[in-house]
């Protein structure tokens, strides 16, 4: 069965405060998840306080500012800091979303931040995507054509490359799949909002040719008809596509492709 | 500990190449069952205090009969589609997984059946 309580080690108990307010400025209170493999011990949230007055305006300021001021053993992934890379890919104040552009000023009382849901963590706010790399890599992203390439490029018009507006802006962060409750319970099998989304980018790509092939590995009772179209995905995602439609359209080419 | 790659794991069976014909029944099923909802809510309301004879006479009438079954088709076959997705959803252990799903179709074979039966009774008698 499903299971809807965490086990025993994985349940959070309070942690240490670092950094209490002291002189003036704008205090924030942070409340991080904190978990480490090294010590046997239960996860655990740990306070840090912060003056914003001498912090970034982001999420992720506050963060490197945690790890480089007051604690160094704080883990979490980072890269480009401005929403393109997708490393930085947290649940903040109930929501799964994108440090680097979540502002701080958008979270009322403490902020809450825990690594994306329902993944294995390798340490504090770091899940382990392993198994969601591997579903991208099981969609073949990349181009499969039979016609000998051309001397120069694969053309493309400007209509055709239009259509992949709205997909090729996807940064693989996760966050739609790891707020998708179908992905919770089932993502041993069934492929998730991003890559689902990435597999409508590579079908709708007007240069490939593997179209049909692509299909056949899409259909699948697990791989996408898990999709109940919850939506959670379009909500969550800090890109702001919309990767319910994408799987409605995967869904729409099935049916299409036999009446 | 597993010595499998994670694309071995995710590629697994492979495609089971099935699931449009399932999406595609529990529309067709449900816009089905919309409209002939809409005429049993019509049937009920015109029957509303009938005797016992108006209404074996009502569903003697071949049209209001042969409706009635469709009815109970449609939405038998539509509550054991809605019924897998469930069981698939959230029983994960192979065997109990089986084991329900077995008796989903066995329930929704005999509500249909038992439905079919009892409308067939009064529309010959
Ligand atoms: S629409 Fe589909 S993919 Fe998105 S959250 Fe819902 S079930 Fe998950
Ligand atoms: S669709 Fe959005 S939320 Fe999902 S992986 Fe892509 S960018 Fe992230
Ligand atoms: S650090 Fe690159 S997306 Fe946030």
């Amino acid at each position: 069965m499903v299971q809807l309580t965490l086990p025993k080690n994985s349940k959070v108990t309070r942690g240490k405060t670092w950094n209490k307010p002291s002189g003036k400025g704008n205090w924030k209170e942070f409340r991080i998840y904190r978990w480490t493999p090294d010590d046997g011990k239960n996860p655990h949230l740990d306070t840090y306080w912060i003056n914003t007055d001498e912090c970034g305006p982001m999420v992720l300021d506050a963060l490197i500012k945690i790890k480089n001021e007051i604690d160094q053993t704080l883990t979490f992934r980072r890269s480009c800091r401005e929403g393109i890379c997708g490393s930085c890919s947290m649940n903040i104040d109930g929501t799964n979303t994108l440090a680097c552009l979540k502002a701080i000023s958008d979270v009322s009382g403490a902020v809450k931040i825990y690594p994306l849901p329902h993944m294995d963590v390798v340490r504090d706010l770091v899940p382990d995507l392993t198994h969601f790399y591997a579903q991208h890599r099981s969609i073949e992203p990349w181009l499969k054509t039979d016609t000998p390439t051309p001397p120069t490029e694969w053309k493309q018009s400007r209509d055709d490359r239009e259509v992949l507006d709205g997909l090729y802006e996807c940064i693989l962060c996760a966050c739609c799949s790891t707020s998708c409750p179908s992905y919770w319970w089932n993502s041993d099998r069934y492929l998730g909002p991003a890559i689902l989304l990435q597999a409508y980018r590579w079908v709708n790509d007007s240069r490939d040719e593997a179209t049909g092939e692509r299909l056949d590995n899409l259909e699948d009772p697990f791989r996408l008809y898990r999709c109940h179209t919850i939506l959670n995905c379009t909500r969550a995602c800090p890109k702001g596509l919309n990767p319910a439609k994408a799987i409605a359209e995967l869904k729409k080419l099935m049916v299409e492709r036999r009446v | 500990m597993s010595m499998r790659t994670p694309l071995k794991n995710v590629r697994h069976l492979g495609s089971a190449k099935e699931g449009a014909d399932h999406f595609w029944l529990q529309r067709v099923t449900a816009v089905a069952n919309l409209v002939l909802g809409l005429f049993l809510v019509w049937l009920i309301a015109s029957l509303a205090g009938a005797d016992y004879e108006t209404v074996k006479a009502t569903l003697a009438n071949p049209i209001n009969a042969i409706l009635l079954l469709m009815l109970v088709i449609s939405s038998t076959i539509h509550m054991r589609l809605g019924m897998q997705v469930v069981i698939e959803d959230y029983v994960h252990q192979e065997s109990s997984k089986i084991l329900l799903l077995l008796l989903n179709n066995f329930f929704a074979i005999l509500v249909g059946a038992a439905c079919v039966w009892a409308i067939l009774k009064l529309s010959f008698a």
